[in-house]
C-alpha cells in the first residue's frame, strides 16, 4: 500500500520517528514533518488577527532594515492539515496537525539569509531577523554575484481566499467517517479483498509582508480523497489494486458531492470525474474493474498510438514538461539533488526548438480554478498570472521568479515562488502546468474511432524519469487495447518508455476542451533540505503515436 | 532549548504522565538541531538551521484514541495537551485494533551520539563547501553538494512504566561534479554518526575523478549485463524491498512474500545463499537508538539468513492477532559484505558495467518487487578486468529478488542513505544479467 501512494517524495526516516508510537494504520502517510498533530477544536480558532499580524510583520522588516537588510520579506505561517485514515469497516486514525511560526528572509550585502522561529512574539521575531542578516553577512563574504530582484509593484494591504463553498475542517468527524466507510463497503460488496482510503485536507493560513510595502493575507484549501481497492485471485497468488480516480484539488468539501454534471463517462465504460468527485461510486467501480485485471491480457510489447486519458496524463506532463523548465535546474540550482535540464538556455534562445508537434501548446499558470497552484499571491508578494512554456511546438519561455527572471529578460516575476511551511525557505516551485486543449471540437469517442492499434490509458501509476528529463517511463490504472477504431478489451502489465522529445512530438491529436479536467499531486519534491508543493496539470484526452510499450510482467 | 538531557527529559515526560486522567497515557518527545550547508554553480547558494521541540500526548479511553501535540513546556501548557488528547479520545470511534501499552522494558545502552558531531560550526561547513569549489574549479568543473549535520534526541513514558531516551549525532554529504562542457558528472555520498570519519576533500576528489572519467560516454545497446552496483546504486531497490516486507500484507496475500492459499514464503529460500540482511541498533557503523516509538527494545534482528526470508515486520496488533512476538520496522538495514575492493571486483570481470548510482527508483509492480529507474552521475564499461570507457546512462526494469538471486560476489560494505534517508550498511554487488530496457542522453 505504502509504495502505491502517489508521493514524488517518497516517506523520510524523519517521518516515521515524527509520529513516534503514534500508528497512522497500515497506510504510510508522507506526513510533512514540520507538522505535529493538534485537536480538532484547535483548527478553527483563529491565532491572530490581520491587524496584529501587520504589526509583527513590520517589527521583522524593521529589524532587518536595522542590520543593513536592501531588502526583506516575513511569512508568517499556520499550517493545517486533518487526516482521517480507514480500511474496510475501521477507522484506523484521525489526526489533526498543526504548524505555526514565522519565516523571515533578507539581502544583505547583496545576499540572501533567511531564519525562521516557532516563537511568534515581537523579540523572537526581531531575533530571527537579525539571525537572517547575520547569515547573508556571513554568506557575503564568498559571494560573486549579487542577487538582482526584478521590480514588482507595492501591493499595500490586499488578501485572497480559495473560493471554497465548504470549509472541510469544519465538516464534523463523524460526517467523514461515514462517507469513507460507506464506499469502503460498496468496494467489499462488490468482490473487493482490501480497501484502503483516507481524506487528506490543508489549509495555509499565511500573510505575508515585504520591504516593497506589500502586505498580503491568503487563506489556501485543498482536499484529497484517496480509495486504494485490492482484489486477490487466491488461486494464482495475483493481486491488483485500483487507485481512486479522483484528484487532490484547490477546493473545500464540496469536491466530495459527487454532483452528476461532473462526471464523464468514457468510452471504455469507466467513469472519471472532473470537478466533483463521486467516491462511494468510484470504491464501487474500482471493485468491480480490478477483477477485471486480474484476468485480462497481458500486453504484446512494441509500438502503439497512445490515448491518454487527463488522470493519466497530468503526470507525464508534470515530469517531462514542468520540471525541465524550471529556470533554477536549467542554472544548475538543483544538480545535486533533482538534476538539471536538457531544455537549456540555448535552445529557448534559438526560438525554434522544437519541444513538441505543432498541435502542442502548454501554459503555466497560479490562476486556474479549483487547482492546487491557485492563489492570488506568490510566497514573495508578486501577483499570480498565466503565461505560455511552449506555444505551438516551440519552446518560448521557462518559470522564474524575482531573482531569476532578469536572466531570461523577463520584465517581472512570473509570481510561482512557494515555501511549504514558515520553518522553510520560499524559492522556486512549479506552477500549474497544462495542456491546452484543442481548438476544434473533438471528442474522445472520435479519437479512439480513428486508432487502428492503440492502447487508451486511464489513471497515473508507476513513474520515474532521468535527471536531465529526457528518458521516462509510466505506467497507469487501467488499460484498454484499441483494435481498428473500436475498444477491444482491458490490457494488464503495461508501461511506456519515451524521450520527452520525440514523445511531444509524436502529438497527433487534442481533444476539445469539453475534456479538460485536473490531475495533480500533493508531493512534488525539490531542494536540500527537501520541501514539498502541490501542483495541478490540466488536460484533455490525447493521443500519441507510435510509442513503445514494454510488458512489466516478471516471474520470481 | 531543542535538546534536552534525560533529567530535563524526564522531568517534563513525568509531569505529562501525572496530569493525566485517561485509562492510559504515552509521551514522546523529540528535539532536534540541524545545520546545513548547500552550494551549486561553484558558489554557495543557502545556508541554514532549523531547531525544533515537540511533545505528542496520546490518550485512550477503553479502545478509544486520542492524539495531540504541544511545542511549548509550561505547566498550563502540559495540562492543555493532555486534556486535549483526553478529548479526542472520548470523541474517537472505537478501533477494534486498538493496542494496549506496553509495560516496563530493559533496553541496550546505545551508541549513536558522537560529541565530534555537535561541535561541527558553520565556519566547518563552509570549508566543505571549499573543499568541493576550489578543486572542481582548478578541473573545469561545477560542483554542486549539500551538507548537513544533525544533534537529535528522543525520550518516551507511559503510564505503565515505560521510560526511555536517546541522543543521536549525524552527517551527510553529497555533491555532484559536471565537467563544464556539460558531457561529465560525477558524485559521491558520506554518511556518518561521527565526523571524525569524514574528509570533504577525499569525499570529493572522487566525484572529480568520476566527472573527468565520465565526459563523452558511448551509447551501448540495452539488455542484459553483469553489473557493479557500488552501495548507493543498490541501496534504494533493497531499502524499497523492504518496505515491502509487513507480515500483515503478506498474509493477506498482498505482498511479494505472499504464498498460495494464505501461506507466506516465511522460511522460504527465496535468495541466493550469500544474502545476508539484518538489523542493529549497536551495529558501530550505523548507531541508533534501542527502542521503537512505542518503547519497545530494538535488538538484532534477522530478516534474510543465507537467502531464506527468517522475518517480516509485524504491528503490535497483526503480532498479537496471529499469537506471535511482535517485531517492529527496525532502525537500519545491514547488509552482509565481503573483502573484495572495488578494484578487486574491477579486476575479476571479464565484460560488465560499473554504476555509481541510480535514480528516480519507482516500483512497477508490487507482486514482483519490481523497479525502474535510471543510472546517474558515473557509469562505465568494463572489459578483462578494465574499466574501458564512459557509457550512456540507462533505464533499468528489474525485480530486486532477480537482483538478489543473480549473484556473481559481494564486496565490502559502505554506509548509504537511500530515499527515505534511513543510514544503511551495504556492500558492493556484483550481479549478473541486470535488464537494461533504453538509452538515455542524460549526463
Amino acid at each position: 500500500m505504502k509504495d502505491n501512494f502517489s508521493d514524488f517524495m517518497r516517506l523520510k526516516r524523519r517521518d516515521f520517528l515524527r509520529w513516534g508510537g503514534v500508528g497512522l494504520g497500515g497506510l504510510m502517510l508522507p506526513i510533512p514533518a514540520w507538522a505535529t498533530p493538534v485537536s480538532a477544536e484547535a483548527l478553527l480558532d483563529p491565532r491572530l488577527d490581520v491587524r496584529q499580524k501587520k504589526q509583527l510583520a513590520d517589527v521583522a522588516l524593521n529589524a532587518a532594515k536595522s542590520k543593513g537588510a536592501s531588502y526583506a520579506d516575513v511569512r508568517i505561517g499556520r499550517y493545517l492539515n486533518q487526516f482521517v485514515v480507514t480500511r474496510e469497516d475501521k477507522v484506523e486514525n484521525i489526526v489533526n496537525t498543526e504548524s505555526y511560526g514565522v519565516g523571515i528572509r533578507v539581502i544583505v550585502n547583496g545576499t540572501w539569509g533567511f531564519a525562521s522561529t516557532n516563537d511568534v512574539t515581537q523579540e523572537g521575531i526581531a531575533k530571527a531577523a537579525y539571525n537572517a542578516a547575520a547569515i547573508a553577512q556571513a554568506n557575503s563574504k564568498i559571494q560573486k554575484e549579487p542577487v538582482k530582484l526584478v521590480p514588482t509593484p507595492s501591493l499595500g494591504e490586499v488578501s485572497w481566499k480559495t473560493p471554497i463553498e465548504k470549509n472541510a475542517f469544519e465538516v464534523p468527524i463523524s460526517e467523514k467517517v461515514d462517507l469513507l466507510l460507506t464506499a469502503n463497503a460498496r468496494a467489499m460488496e462488490n468482490g473487493a479483498n482490501y480497501v484502503n482510503s483516507l481524506l487528506f485536507l490543508v489549509n495555509e493560513q499565511k500573510y505575508f509582508a515585504s520591504t516593497d510595502g506589500s502586505y498580503v493575507d491568503q487563506d489556501i484549501h485543498r482536499i484529497w480523497p484517496i480509495c486504494r481497492v485490492t482484489a486477490i485471485d487466491t488461486e494464482s497468488g495475483q493481486f491488483k489494486t485500483r487507485n481512486e480516480f479522483s484528484a487532490p484539488m484547490g477546493m473545500g468539501y464540496e469536491y466530495l458531492d459527487g454532483r452528476a454534471s461532473s462526471k464523464i463517462q468514457t468510452p471504455a465504460g469507466v467513469t472519471v470525474y472532473r470537478n466533483h468527485y463521486d467516491i462511494i461510486e468510484d470504491a464501487t467501480n474500482g471493485a468491480k474493474q480490478v477483477k477485471e485485471v486480474l484476468k485480462a491480457k497481458s500486453v504484446q510489447p512494441g509500438k502503439y498510438d497512445l490515448v491518454l486519458d487527463p488522470s493519466h496524463l497530468w503526470l507525464t506532463i508534470h515530469e517531462s514538461v514542468g520540471h525541465p523548465l524550471e529556470l533554477d535546474r536549467v542554472l544548475g540550482y538543483e544538480a545535486n539533488f533533482a538534476g538539471t535540464s536538457f531544455a537549456t538556455l540555448d535552445k529557448w534562445q534559438s526560438k525554434s526548438f522544437q519541444y513538441g508537434s505543432k498541435e502542442v501548446t502548454l501554459f503555466a499558470d497560479k490562476i486556474q480554478p479549483n487547482s492546487l497552484g491557485g492563489v492570488g499571491y506568490d510566497d514573495e508578494g508578486v501577483q499570480t498570472k498565466r503565461w505560455d512554456l511552449v506555444k505551438d511546438g516551440v519552446l518560448v519561455n521557462y518559470q522564474a521568479i524575482r531573482d531569476q527572471a532578469h536572466i531570461i529578460n523577463e520584465p517581472e516575476s512570473h509570481g510561482c515562488c512557494y515555501a511549504q511551511s514558515w520553518n522553510d525557505v520560499q524559492f522556486q516551485r512549479m506552477p500549474n502546468v497544462s495542456l491546452a486543449p484543442g481548438k476544434t471540437p473533438y471528442s474522445v469517442e472520435e479519437m479512439i474511432k480513428d486508432v487502428e492499434k492503440g492502447i487508451y490509458i486511464i489513471g497515473d501509476g508507476s513513474f520515474s524519469i532521468d535527471q536531465q528529463r529526457y528518458n521516462f517511463q509510466f505506467g497507469g490504472q487501467l488499460f484498454f487495447e484499441i483494435k481498428e477504431g473500436k475498444i477491444a478489451g482491458m490490457l494488464r502489465d503495461v508501461s511506456y518508455q519515451s524521450n520527452t522529445q520525440e514523445f511531444w512530438n509524436s502529438c497527433a491529436k487534442i481533444c476539445d476542451e469539453s475534456d479538460y479536467r485536473l490531475g495533480g499531486s500533493f508531493f512534488d519534491g525539490k531542494g536540500q533540505p527537501s520541501q514539498s508543493s502541490a501542483v495541478s496539470h490540466g488536460s484533455s484526452t490525447t493521443r500519441f503515436n507510435q510509442v513503445n510499450v514494454i510488458n512489466t510482467a516478471r516471474k520470481i | 532549548m531543542p535538546i534536552l538531557n534525560e533529567e530535563e527529559a524526564k522531568r517534563i515526560l513525568q509531569k505529562v504522565i501525572s496530569l493525566s486522567q485517561a485509562d492510559e497515557c504515552e509521551a514522546n518527545l523529540n528535539g532536534s538541531e540541524n545545520g546545513n550547508i548547500r552550494y551549486a554553480r561553484n558558489a554557495v547558494s543557502t545556508a541554514g538551521s532549523q531547531s525544533n521541540t515537540s511533545l505528542v500526548v496520546q490518550a485512550s479511553f477503553g479502545k478509544k484514541l486520542g492524539v495531540s501535540t504541544i511545542n511549548e513546556f509550561d505547566d498550563a501548557s502540559l495540562e492543555k495537551v493532555v486534556r486535549r488528547a483526553e478529548e479526542l479520545a472520548r470523541l474517537a470511534p472505537e478501533n477494534p485494533e486498538f493496542v494496549s501499552i506496553l509495560g516496563p522494558q530493559a533496553y541496550d545502552s546505545s551508541n549513536s551520539f558522537k560529541q565530534n558531531t555537535v561541535e561541527i560550526t558553520a565556519d566547518y561547513r563552509k570549508d566543505v563547501a571549499q573543499s568541493s569549489i576550489t578543486p572542481a574549479a582548478a578541473n573545469d568543473l561545477t560542483a554542486a553538494g549539500y551538507f548537513v549535520d544533525s544533534n537529535n534526541f528522543a525520550a518516551m513514558m507511559n503510564s505503565k512504566g515505560v521510560f526511555a531516551y536517546n541522543q543521536s549525532t549525524g552527517l551527510n554529504f553529497t555533491v555532484t561534479m559536471r565537467s563544464n562542457d556539460g558531457s561529465g558528472s560525477g558524485w559521491v555520498m558520506r554518511d556518518y554518526s561521527d565526523v571524525s570519519k569524514f574528509s570533504a576533500s577525499e569525499a570529493s576528489q572522487i566525484a572529480i575523478d568520476k566527472a573527468l572519467q565520465s565526459r563523452n560516454p558511448q551509447a551501448i545497446e540495452p539488455g542484459k549485463y553483469t553489473v557493479i552496483l557500488e552501495p548507493a546504486a543498490s541501496i534504494d531497490m533493497l531499502e524499497q524491498m523492504f518496505f515491502n516486507m509487513g507480515a500483515r500484507e503478506a498474509d493477506e496475500g498482498r505482498s511479494f512474500l505472499s504464498g498460495k492459499g494464505g501461506a507466506t514464503k516465511l522460511g522460504e529460500k527465496l535468495f541466493d545463499e550469500r544474502i545476508n540482511l539484518y538489523s542493529d541498533p549497536l551495529h558501530p557503523e550505523v548507531p541508533t537508538a534501542t527502542w521503537a516509538g512505542d518503547g519497545f527494545p530494538l535488538k538484532r534482528t534477522q530478516w534474510i539468513e543465507n537467502g531464506v526470508v527468517k522475518n517480516m515486520t509485524y504491528t503490535r496488533y497483526w503480532a498479537e492477532n496471529k499469537g506471535v512476538p511482535y517485531v517492529p520496522f527496525p532502525s537500519n538495514i545491514i547488509m552482509e559484505g565481503g573483502s573484495a575492493s572495488l578494484e578487486d571486483m574491477i579486476k575479476d570481470t571479464k565484460k560488465g558495467i560499473l554504476v555509481t548510482r541510480m535514480w528516480y527508483i519507482r516500483e512497477v509492480d508490487p507482486q514482483t518487487v519490481l523497479y525502474t529507474g535510471l543510472t546517474r552521475d558515473g557509469t562505465f564499461y568494463i572489459e578483462n578486468g578494465q574499466i574501458k570507457f564512459p557509457i550512456k546512462n540507462m533505464r533499468f526494469n528489474e525485480s530486486t529478488v532477480v537482483m538478489l538471486n543473480n549473484i556473481e560476489a559481494i564486496g565490502k560494505q559502505e554506509r548509504v542513505q537511500g530515499e527515505a534517508e534511513i543510514s544503511c550498511l551495504i556492500p558492493t554487488l556484483k550481479v549478473r544479467d541486470f535488464t537494461f530496457t533504453s538509452l538515455s542522453d542524460s549526463i
